[in-house]
């Protein structure tokens, strides 16, 4: 697992975290069932405030991705599809936004992008 | 449970007074306490050993009235580091060992020796032959090594090259790997605060400016830069303090006022501390 904290990003740090883990569990890397490092521990070695990373944990189990069991520890939930989905689905949405700002910029139309991305199929 | 707390206490001095300070700390967090020379950092620590007598207020250490006569038994807990360690200058890290078997009853010297090693401490050299760095170490190492729950560090890591520092301040963060184990750390080094602090208390000529969670402050604040034209266009409510300079202000904001057209940058404690200061004179 690698998380990566910036001191000089203006993302709050607990957000960082909880980005982090968020798109570890939806790429795959953590799967189900999974132990994550205790709040204590992965505070101590990442060098940040123990209350921040609890507030990531606190965040990432109100949003259904770990489960706490008490006195055991922090465990990545079982996958929720429509949640990964959903996610997937917001991600692919901002690429297409950034495709259609950059397409305008350049006079590409529509159906040219509909046909680039034809030909893009075909060569897969 | 909360490791220190302090309620409304107040300490007058025929020049200084500490006024009204209330705060805690958590168990399990470290508490950065900052402040210019002469704020009352120090002050607050002694008379959290009750070293000096409080005018009024309550403090508890460790779930106990520091001026309880159970309190001799809390201090067995208690790690402490002022900014200068006094030891007999004859005395070397061996012999103060020694001594120390003597003086706490849960004296450790194998963990003693240990960080004797660690931080490659003789014990056969001669106190009055120790850099400023050494003193500081072995006063650290005693401090460590009687099973403390809680450390408190009048400025224990000033004078000292950062290296040295950021190894001291492993060493704290290490301790609070424990759940039980609370740090009190004092010093006017913000960066060495904001490394390691879950929480910064900001004394200022004796009054406590604020006692608060170190990350929701940065989240909190920020500094924009402004030019006399488009400061009109700062949300007046978002504006803490501001700094004018000839060619642009420089303002402490609210971020969660401003919109994300703003370009704010990130405030560190020192910069929340000056202008804090700076607006107090105003």
């Amino acid at each position: 697992m690698e998380i990566i904290i910036r001191n000089s990003s203006s993302q709050p740090i607990y957000e960082q975290i909880y980005t982090q883990i968020k798109d570890l569990i939806l790429n795959g890397a953590l799967a189900e069932g999974d132990a994550l490092p205790s709040i204590r521990g992965l505070a101590k070695d990442l060098r940040i405030s123990v209350i921040t990373t609890k507030r990531a944990y606190d965040e990432l189990e109100r949003e259904g991705f770990v489960n706490t069991v008490a006195g055991k520890g922090c465990f990545i939930a079982g996958a929720n599809r429509e949640l990964i989905h959903e996610e997937n689905l917001k991600k692919i949405e901002a690429h297409m936004q950034a495709i259609r700002q950059l397409a305008k910029g350049c006079g590409i139309t529509n159906e040219d992008l509909i046909e680039m991305f034809r030909i893009l199929e075909v060569e897969e | 449970m909360n490791a220190i707390e302090m309620k409304h206490v107040t300490k007058s001095y025929p020049a200084f007074t500490l006024s009204d300070v209330s705060l805690s700390l958590p168990s399990g967090c470290i508490l950065g306490l900052v402040g210019e020379n002469g704020a009352g950092k120090s002050t607050a620590i002694r008379l959290l050993l009750n070293g000096i007598a409080r005018d009024s207020g309550e403090i508890t250490i460790l779930g106990r009235d520091n001026r309880s006569k159970e309190f001799v038994q809390t201090k067995e807990e208690i790690g402490i580091v002022l900014d200068e360690a006094y030891y007999p200058e004859v005395l070397s890290a061996g012999t103060v060992g020694k001594m120390m078997q003597h003086t706490y009853k849960s004296w450790q010297q194998d963990t003693f020796v240990k960080f004797l090693d660690r931080f490659s401490l003789s014990d056969k050299k001669q106190f009055k032959e120790y850099s400023r760095g050494m003193k500081m170490k072995l006063s650290i190492a005693v401090a460590l090594s009687h099973q403390p729950r809680l450390l408190i560090l009048d400025e224990a890591t000033s004078g000292l090259d950062p290296i040295v520092r950021d190894e001291i301040l492993e060493i704290f963060n290490d301790f609070t790997r424990q759940e039980d184990h609370s740090v009190l750390i004092s010093s006017h080094i913000t960066s060495d605060l904001e490394k390691i602090s879950d929480y910064i208390a900001f004394l200022h000529q004796g009054r406590l400016l604020f006692c608060e969670e170190k990350d929701r402050l940065m989240e909190e604040y920020g500094i924009l830069q402004t030019t006399v034209k488009s400061l009109s266009e700062v949300p007046p409510d978002a504006i803490i303090a501001r700094r004018e300079g000839k060619y642009a202000t420089e303002l402490l904001v609210k971020r969660a006022l401003l919109s994300e057209a703003f370009d704010v940058e990130r405030a560190g404690i020192e910069d929340i501390m000056l202008f804090l200061v700076k607006k107090e004179e105003v």
